[in-house]
């Protein structure tokens, strides 16, 4: 079907307004990264670098980025690892109850955050765990778990088995042909869910809410107490501005890998 | 909770407090717990870590004006490393002291009771202290921290809920609470409204005037046909269309930007805005208001008890209570803390009222409300915290 | 960690039944009531707020829809493949950018002296300012765009080229075609989308706290478990439970899944 001239038209405005619609608000905060006012009214006074530096000497900031650094590797490298397994189980092994498993996959990322928070707060609390940067892998990993499990089961669908049986026949046992031919071949699915295991664990703010401790703040959770103290919020808005500028690394990164192999997936 | 009320509630206590001391004694044999605080006769090694759950500002670092630094002196001297949660109302506070979480809190009348009466807070010595001698003999031994002569706490400053106006706006400056609850159609959508159950003992406090039949005595005891008429007031306010503030960068934006023009604030608020220039001021009306008295409280569980006493001790000096209160625009609790504060802030011990009784005889502190009325009188019974909190759910939730 | 999760879901369901003191606000875990149901039920603003929140997050459903599909479209079928790259990165890139700072920033422009004030006082007119609930849809409409954009876009584009030219060949006009074959095709995927950003609605409370007055079922559980009362608030959390497993059912029953 070939679209007429103005329906073409049409859909480049629509693409325009929303694209519009999607950046407005970045920008502004952008600009205001800038203002020297420390009062968000509009417009702007001043242009100043005055934030930066004052961002770049805050020790509470590069805490909670470690923090969530290390929350966010910590959780993506569980959900990979149990991702995987579960998606080479339901996949590869025709078990009774499998559509149900598939089924209890999607629930953790369906489930309201807030829902999750709840859940894991109370059991830690009744378990008598104590809250830190643990119970904050935990509970990212629950949804990313299901990341990594949509990424590596697409891929696994796609993936001919003929290269594994091939391998069995030459007397490769079942590790060796995990390690050597089944895993290449996840590779990039491998990389593309954690990329974006990563990016939610890391932007996370519910269920962190809910599962941190007293003297455990992660990026986000530093944003939302600067952002209740008025005269920090020139800070948060370059510290938003770096975020945004450093995450075209990973989606750059994403977008390479999957030109090759069909989108990730989320 | 005021005066007026003290010694009935110290009563009433009692036999919460006995069960209380069963349950610690209890705990102390099944667990192991750390050691009770009021058996402690001089402070030990600092544990290097401190956990606490504070009100917005009552713990600064210089962040915001670097002469405000009462935080860094306390961590350097004692090797404790301060990690806070501002908590957003009264209730929030006492529900993060139950995570265990925590080794202390700065809690307000309506959190004190409840927290020493489910054993989530310790008995104090306060011959640990070495500034416990000088803080006013007004502010010891108060009922809403201390039960049957035992100590719960050390007090951190009080002050009243005020009155705020846009002088742009509002060109008469108001002296009764009426502009809200009577004229309230005229400040429509531009009210802003504390958003916590707590804010109905205010609306109370108005009927106290206006409708004397109603026989109210204290706004936070109340039967259930008071207590019906201080929702219907709210509700009526609530068509007006409030704001509600739940943390006080909320009200200071909302009063920044132009889309509020009265309502009820907090001095440190006022003292924000009017550092940025905003046409604000903000006034204690004639008929009196509900406000505060905050104690610095310790978890019976502690893990870091040490830092806690610690803690309690430095924000009894006059360098931290004076900075502290100067900051949050309350009242001082020593002399020694009044002569330091007016060295940052000309006059801040009489614009407090530091020292003056009869100006706090005006204020209701915050109080939890209870169902024998926190009184003698057997006979009747008032609305329980569970439901002014549900109440509020369905005010706000509507 | 799936027994963990599913672990922790059946403590918060019992957690539902316990016993929680009037005054101190202590809860007993293990002793049972059903105090929590009884308020929940009698208490008709619990109603009002999940019926708003259903509305909004149909609302911002419906929205993210029609927003989603001519982007999804130009990008499926009109742009080149460079283009296709480049709108890729730039639906993904807000993604990625912090979720309260976004948040923060509508708040900035909506504000009495933002953005839109700015805009409209040169007509006379004044924005209307924070606490309204119109407010939290157009926020969460704009936060959950990019979720619905990205299922759509790989849904069309998975539906070949020859499949189009044969409906056409066929003699159906280009609305025909779009109406009888491109729509059914990626219902799928606008289904799978529609699982996040009516989820993603369902349980936000830091937006309707931020940008409007409104109370959401998110925060009628955050503020009953910030403020003590456990057991109301996971009763409550049963209903967003009940309301999505309903929704994964429906949309698995309408081919979503393989399109997630």
């Amino acid at each position: 079907m070939a679209e007429s001239r103005w329906v073409r038209i049409g859909l480049r405005i629509a693409t325009g307004g929303v694209l519009v619609f999607l950046y407005l608000p970045l920008v502004i905060l952008v600009i205001y990264a800038f203002n020297p006012s420390r009062l968000q009214a509009w417009p702007p006074t001043g242009f100043t670098f005055d934030w930066f530096a004052e961002a770049a000497a805050n020790p509470a900031i590069r805490r909670a980025l470690g923090n969530s650094l290390l929350a966010g590797i910590g959780a993506t490298s569980v959900a990979l690892v149990l991702g995987t397994a579960a998606a080479l189980a339901v996949q590869r092994f025709a078990f009774f109850g499998r559509h149900t498993v598939s089924f209890l996959f999607v629930l953790p990322i369906a489930l309201p955050g807030v829902v999750t928070g709840i859940a894991l707060r109370t059991t830690f609390q009744t378990a008598g765990i104590s809250f830190g940067l643990g119970t904050i892998i935990v509970g990212h990993a629950t949804f990313c778990v299901v990341i990594a499990y949509n990424n590596v089961i697409a891929r696994l669908r796609r993936l001919p088995r003929t290269p594994e049986e091939a391998s069995a026949d030459l007397g490769a046992d079942t590790w060796t042909t995990f390690r050597r031919v089944t895993l290449p071949g996840m590779g990039t699915a491998l990389l593309s869910g954690g990329l974006l295991a990563f990016a939610l664990s890391f932007d996370e703010i519910i269920v962190t809410n809910f599962t941190a401790g007293p003297g455990t703040q992660t990026i986000p959770m530093w944003i939302f107490a600067a952002i209740q103290r008025p005269t920090e919020l020139p800070v948060v808005n370059v510290v938003a501005f770096v975020l945004i500028l450093v995450s075209t690394v990973p989606v750059y990164l994403a977008q390479r890998i999957s030109n090759g192999a069909g989108g990730s997936r989320i | 909770m005021g005066d007026r009320e003290g010694n009935k509630s110290m009563r009433h206590l009692r036999i919460p407090v006995v069960i209380v001391t069963l349950g610690l004694l209890v705990a102390a044999c099944g667990t192991t717990a750390g050691p009770s605080a009021s058996g402690i006769t001089e402070i030990g090694e600092g544990e290097g870590e401190l956990n606490l759950v504070i009100w917005a500002g009552y713990a600064e670092r210089g962040d915001i004006d670097p002469a405000f630094d009462w935080v860094t002196p306390f961590e350097e001297e004692t090797g404790c490393e301060v990690n806070t949660t501002d908590m957003t109302d009264s209730n929030n506070g006492v529900s993060l002291m139950q995570s265990g979480e925590y080794d202390g809190i700065s809690a307000s009348g309506d959190a004190t009771s409840r927290l020493i009466a489910s054993g989530l807070v310790a008995p104090i010595n306060t011959d640990v202290f070495e500034n416990y001698g000088n803080v006013f003999d007004g502010l010891k031994d108060l009922p809403h921290n201390t039960v049957d002569g035992v100590n719960y706490g050390v007090p951190h400053g009080r002050g009243p809920n005020l009155l705020a106006w846009n002088t742009e706006e509002v060109t008469d400056a108001p002296t009764s609470w009426d502009i809200i609850w009577e004229q309230g159609a005229d400040y429509a959508g531009d009210i802003s409204i504390y958003d916590s159950s707590i804010f109905i003992a205010d609306a109370a406090l108005h009927l106290m005037n206006s409708q004397p039949d109603l026989g109210i005595t204290n706004p936070y005891q109340l039967t259930q046909e008071q207590f019906d008429a201080a929702v219907a007031l709210l509700e009526e306010l609530n068509t007006n269309n409030p704001l509600y503030w739940g943390t006080f960068s909320d009200q200071v934006s909302s009063y920044g930007a132009g889309d509020v023009v009265v309502g009820t604030t907090w001095q440190f608020q006022v003292n924000l805005l009017q550092g940025e220039e905003a046409p604000i001021e903000a006034t204690l009306p004639d008929e009196g208001s509900t406000g505060w008295s905050d104690t610095w409280m310790m978890a019976a569980e502690a893990a870091h008890p040490n830092c806690m006493l610690m803690w309690m001790d430095h924000m009894m000096s006059s360098e931290a209570n004076g900075q502290a209160t100067v900051w949050f625009g309350e009242a001082p609790t020593s002399q020694e803390a009044c002569d330091y504060a007016e060295t940052l802030s000309p006059g801040h011990c009489e614009l407090t009222h530091a020292t003056d009784e009869a100006y706090y005889d005006r204020i209701w502190y915050w109080s939890t409300p209870q169902e024998d009325c926190a009184d003698d009188d057997d006979g009747t019974t008032c609305v329980t915290q569970d439901d002014w909190v549900q109440a509020w759910t369905t005010l706000r939730g509507a | 960690m799936i027994v963990a999760y599913f672990g922790s879901l059946a403590i918060l369901l019992l957690s539902a039944f316990w016993e929680k003191d009037a005054f101190t606000g202590r809860v007993e875990p293990f002793v049972w009531s059903l105090d929590a149901f009884d308020d929940l039920i009698t208490n008709t603003v619990y109603r009002t707020i999940a019926l708003r929140t259903i509305a909004i997050a149909v609302l911002v459903t419906l929205t993210d829809a029609l927003l989603a599909f001519p982007i999804a479209y130009y990008m499926a079928r009109v742009a080149s493949p460079r283009m296709r790259g480049v709108l890729t990165v730039a639906i993904l890139m807000p993604l990625w950018a912090a979720y309260l700072v976004k948040v923060y920033a509508w708040r900035t422009i909506l504000q009495g002296n933002g953005f839109i004030e700015w805009m409209l006082e040169p007509f006379g007119a004044s924005a209307p300012g924070l606490g309204q609930i119109l407010n939290s849809w157009l926020v969460l409409s704009y936060l959950w765009l990019p979720y619905m954009i990205l299922p759509i876009y790989a849904g069309l584009e998975r539906i070949p080229g020859s499949l189009l030219e044969a409906s056409s060949d066929l003699g159906a006009r280009s609305g025909t075609t779009f109406r009888r074959v491109v729509v059914p095709l990626v219902f799928p995927s606008l289904v799978a989308g529609s699982i996040f950003t009516f989820s993603l609605t369902l349980g936000d409370y830091i937006t309707p706290d931020l940008v409007s007055d409104a109370k959401f079922i998110g925060n009628v559980i955050y503020d009953n478990s910030s403020l003590g009362n456990v057991p109301l608030a996971a009763a409550y959390s049963l209903l967003p439970i009940v309301i999505m497993i309903g929704y994964l059912l429906v949309a698995r029953r309408l081919g979503a899944f393989e399109s997630l």
